[in-house]
């Protein structure tokens, strides 16, 4: 077990060095997602209103628009010079790989979720910090359950043709549940009277979710990378 | 897989859909919706043939990704094949029944969410092995593997929620009159299902068979 964790550690250390030299992977999701934010605001805010609970609908959309192009490059940045099979050759546990690799997809994405949450609360008037230890809950929860198929499903994609279609197309009817029990448990926040017993709910059933979805990817990583 | 079993199995199924209509006809009218509740018949059986299919899909792509066996995984196209065909039936049958006894045709409920989900999930399936190319066999095994995950929470998706659909347990509690015309075209629909999946798989055998020959004279 320590050495799992061990080898997850030195994947994330490696991703984050990487990250830390160009700030490719951080600049561009980050970017990506607040001009997703201010598109969604220019369609559903009329006259300093935001139309009737799109605030949890514009958040959650946001977040799986710029997560798809964040595990979109978490791996095709292991292609350039053969990197994938050098780390798969590594005399170490497939599933640590898969681990490190979706800890660093996680990193990533609470960085675009601190800005996406910030710039909702701001543009759509919702009162997202009323219960922000719910929110905060309710986003790694879901953020969970959608990366670990995200990332399997990256990098699964990269020995296949067409993978920049394929990754949404393939990545978005699974992660649907997930989806609609973060708005859903979000709406039951910011509505006027806060819902907290269904925002409980909606978060055991992520969990739920989290757990299957895990699970699975830990499972078939192995298998499913093997040449 | 066999080559008698597909006629076998096709014939059967003619039988079985040759006497469910008149089955059908004789059932009693249901008291409050009337005539149109008789698509019944055909919507839950739909569900329960896509409920084999993804059923053997699942089973099918975890033989192929943990023990490889090719025919595993012609199997498992097989039944993606008819788990969308089945499923799409139902989605089909599902609001022509709704618009008549709830007054819409679709509504965002518990089950019919977790229905269009899945049967997202199979097209998707299919996508990918149409574009994905050379090596997308086991991506598609992983991603048939959830689709079957996914199996569960549509079953129990009427029991957690109070929705709009009738929940999955009133089935076995049908008198007799509506039981029998139900599980005649349950039969009937399954039965069908495992032709379509006998005649399928043997298309992709015959396929891998014809494309080891192609290499074969390549090779000479």
């Amino acid at each position: 077990m320590r050495r799992f964790l061990q080898v997850a550690w030195l994947v994330v250390r490696k991703d984050l060095r990487v990250e830390s030299r160009n700030k490719e992977m951080l600049l561009t999701t980050l970017f990506f997602a607040a001009s997703c934010v201010l598109v969604f605001s220019f369609g559903f805010v009329r006259g300093g209103e935001a139309i009737d609970g799109s605030a949890s609908g514009v958040l959650w959309i946001t977040i799986a628009f710029s997560g798809t192009l964040a595990l979109g490059r978490a791996f095709e940045r292991e292609r350039h010079h053969d990197a994938l099979r050098g780390l798969l050759l590594a005399p170490a546990d497939r599933p640590a790989i898969y681990v490190g690799k979706l800890l660093g997809v996680l990193l990533l994405l609470a960085f675009v979720e601190a800005l996406v949450v910030v710039m909702v609360a701001f543009l759509f008037r919702a009162p997202l910090f009323r219960h922000g230890w719910w929110l905060l809950t309710l986003l790694s929860l879901g953020t969970i359950g959608f990366a670990s198929v995200g990332t399997l499903f990256s990098a699964m994609l990269l020995r296949t043709r067409s993978r920049a279609v394929l990754l949404p197309v393939l990545l978005y009817p699974v992660t649907i549940p997930v989806l609609i029990m973060g708005v859903s448990g979000t709406f039951a926040l910011v509505q006027p009277e806060p819902d907290l017993a269904l925002a409980r709910l909606w978060a055991s059933m992520l969990v739920f979710f989290d757990v299957v979805f895990l699970t699975l990817a830990l499972w078939t990583f192995e298998p499913v990378m093997t040449e | 897989m066999n080559k008698r079993a597909f006629p076998a199995l096709i014939g059967l199924s003619l039988v079985f859909f040759g006497v469910a209509p008149i089955l059908i006809v004789r059932a009693p009218n249901e008291q409050e919706m009337g005539l149109i509740q008789k698509i019944f018949y055909f919507h839950f059986a739909s569900w329960m043939a896509m409920y084999l299919a993804i059923l053997v899909l699942g089973i099918s792509s975890a033989l192929f990704l943990f023990r490889r066996k090719p025919s595993a995984d012609r199997l498992a196209v097989a039944a993606a094949e008819a788990a969308v065909v089945f499923g799409l039936m139902g989605l089909i049958t599902g609001p022509l029944w709704a618009v008549k006894s709830w007054g819409v045709w679709w509504t965002w409920d518990a089950r019919t969410t977790m229905a269009m989900i899945l049967e997202l999930i199979l097209v998707a399936y299919l996508i990918l092995r149409a574009y994905g190319g050379p090596g997308s066999d086991r991506l598609a095994a992983g991603l048939g593997m959830f689709a079957m995950a996914n199996l569960p929470f549509l079953y129990v998706s009427t029991e957690i929620w109070r929705t709009i659909h009738p929940p999955t347990s009133v089935v076995p509690q049908l008198p007799v009159d509506f039981g029998l015309p139900l599980w005649w075209s349950v039969a009937g629909f399954i039965v069908l299902c495992l032709a379509l999946l006998t005649a399928r798989a043997r298309l992709e055998e015959e396929r891998a068979t014809l494309d080891r020959l192609y290499l074969a004279l390549e090779d000479e």
